[in-house]
């Protein structure tokens, strides 16, 4: 399709700002995200239907207990295959810096909404590098000990200790994650536009300045370099 | 619904009560005895179980003992297990050791089964799978301190040694004891296994074995099926008999407290977020925002 046949508006749509909206996520970033969270809630409920004898009737989302226990695996495996390329995309965007520490040691002013008062934050703020690395952990310790306790293929070649540990590990990093998703979904919900973001792509100028201002100043910055100066 | 006249009274991730209002008179908790030094290793036992309960293992291969096939598995409920031992005084001793569930007091897959009602434990003692609630996992493998579920390739589902749950019901002994041709193999009460137990240890002890003892280790409660060995101070001799056997430190920490801990800990992170968005509220963007936003990107554009 030639851009003219787009028209004028859908040629910028991809360009980083737009109509006074900035890019911050492109429509395959957002795609695997969701498949990421779609995995995600799939693995959690078939694995909680074993968790506990309350949760068992979850169960029947999947077809009943014998249909979850083949599927929670496979479910598994298929979140952090998914996860990888998310990860191997927003990584780097992830490392701590000298300013998040500052960040997290004003915890009491992130959560009472006094943004004013905190450092300046890049494209992700601490807290959200931390949600990254629990998550990057959380998958590893899964993948490791879900092996081990995956009775159909892998558990004969692992002695019965292993087996026994690795359940408990499984347990452990599954609530971890749990916990930790848990807090990633309600910070989408506490700060507005950040759902847009995910679904729409877009962020407006005001909210990256308030929310991510290294950032907005690292675009802004670059948009201005590659346009044309008016003399 | 098991058969009535066996009253279930612990089940698998069940956190309800089972049904307990009957008070049987006679129904007090059997054993199967097993007397190691009465037991010529003829395999009578393992063919009746295989007969009664319609189970055919695969045709093996020799593995240079007795035992034979080499392990238990899903259609072996029941094995003899041959130990060849050098004693103190140099001799060879050749014990040989019924294997199969030991019907625990306490049992470790029944605390791990995630299945409601997959394991049962009937008034009587007898542990019971009930297979048809089994989803497969083999957690109740990880939980066994005897090494003794094995699950099936065909149905993947676990199978082990019942007790013989439907002859007792009916007031017949287990098809092995039927079958045991020197008497190494009885049936009964349990207190009445054990009166029968110390009288042979005694006899043994009088004829030089002063190890000899009962199997009724009170690591898991005690169990169902009970071994009288001479050598009651070597389990292991016995081909791996564990000399205290107990579920699992990490069965126990995966299976006990730890569970509604992990749900009220989810459940109280999801809360905290609620009642922070009641009490807090958003964190949103206005117009001045906006304007501070623009203000920053002319600036940026002037000076790039
Ligand atoms: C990385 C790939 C994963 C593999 C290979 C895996 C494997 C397993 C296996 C084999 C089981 C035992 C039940 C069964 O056989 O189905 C299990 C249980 C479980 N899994 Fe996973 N899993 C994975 C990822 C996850 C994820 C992403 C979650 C989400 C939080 C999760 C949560 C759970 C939970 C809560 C249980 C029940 C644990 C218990 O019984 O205490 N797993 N998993
Ligand atoms: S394999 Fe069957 S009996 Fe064993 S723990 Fe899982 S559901 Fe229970």
């Amino acid at each position: 399709m030639s851009d003219l046949e787009l028209g004028p508006e859908r040629r910028d749509a991809a360009s980083p700002e737009h109509r006074g909206m900035i890019l911050r996520y492109t429509a395959g970033e957002r795609t695997n995200h969701w498949m990421v969270a779609m995995a995600f809630v799939l693995a959690a409920l078939s694995g909680l239907a074993l968790f506990h004898p309350a949760l068992f009737g979850l169960s029947g989302l999947f077809g009943g207990g014998p249909w979850t226990r083949i599927l929670h695996p496979f479910i598994g495996l298929a979140m952090l295959l998914a996860f990888l390329p998310f990860a191997l995309r927003v990584g780097s965007e992830n490392r701590m810096q000298p300013r998040d520490w500052a960040w997290l040691r004003q915890y009491r002013d992130v959560v009472m909404n006094r943004e004013d008062r905190l450092p300046e934050v890049g494209r992700y703020n601490a807290g959200q590098k931390l949600v990254f690395y629990a998550i990057v952990l959380c998958l590893t310790g899964l993948l490791l000990s879900g092996v081990a306790i995956w009775r159909a293929y892998f558990s004969i070649y692992f002695p019965a200790v292993v087996v026994r540990w690795g359940a408990v590990l499984h347990a452990l990093c599954a609530l971890v994650l749990i916990c930790t998703i848990i807090v990633h979904i309600y910070a989408a919900i506490w700060v507005k536009g950040s759902v847009e973001a995910m679904t729409r792509g877009r962020v407006t100028r005001g909210w990256a300045w308030k929310h991510h201002r290294a950032w907005f100043r690292e675009i802004m910055t670059r948009a201005a370099n590659s346009r044309p100066r008016p003399d | 619904m098991a058969l009535q006249s066996l009253d279930i009274v612990r089940r698998s991730a069940t956190t309800s009560r089972s049904p307990q209002i009957r008070e049987p008179s006679g129904g007090r908790e059997v054993a199967k005895l097993i007397d190691t030094t009465k037991c010529i290793g003829c395999k009578a036992c393992q063919v009746a179980c295989m007969e009664w309960n319609d189970l055919r293992d695969e045709i093996g291969t020799n593995i240079g003992q007795y035992q034979n096939p080499a392990d238990l598995s899903a259609n072996t409920w029941t094995l003899m297990r041959f130990a060849e031992v050098e004693n103190s005084k140099g001799d060879l001793e050749w014990l040989i050791r019924k294997d199969g569930c030991m019907h625990c007091a306490d049992p470790g897959c029944l605390k791990a089964c995630p299945s409601p009602g997959a394991i049962v434990q009937y008034a009587n003692g007898i542990v019971d799978f009930q297979e048809e609630n089994c989803i497969g996992c083999g957690y109740c493998i990880a939980g066994c301190p005897f090494d003794i579920p094995r699950i099936s390739k065909k149905d993947k589902k676990v199978y082990k040694c019942t007790l013989c749950s439907d002859r007792v019901a009916v007031g017949l002994e287990p098809a092995c004891i039927k079958a045991c041709p020197t008497g190494a193999l009885v049936f009964g009460t349990k207190d009445d296994m054990k009166q029968h137990a110390a009288e042979r240890i005694e006899d043994l002890k009088s004829r030089g074995f002063e190890q000899a003892g009962l199997y009724d280790p009170a690591g898991v409660g005690g169990t169902h099926v009970m071994y009288v060995l001479h050598h009651a101070d070597q389990p292991h001799n016995y081909v791996d008999l564990p000399a205290d056997p107990r579920i699992s430190r990490a069965v126990l920490l995966w299976k006990g407290f730890s569970k509604p801990l992990g749900l009220a800990v989810m459940a109280l992170t999801a809360l905290a977020g609620f009642f922070h968005y009641i009490r807090v509220g958003p964190d949103e963007t206005d117009a001045s925002d906006e304007a501070a936003a623009h203000e920053l990107a002319k600036r940026l554009e002037k000076a790039p």
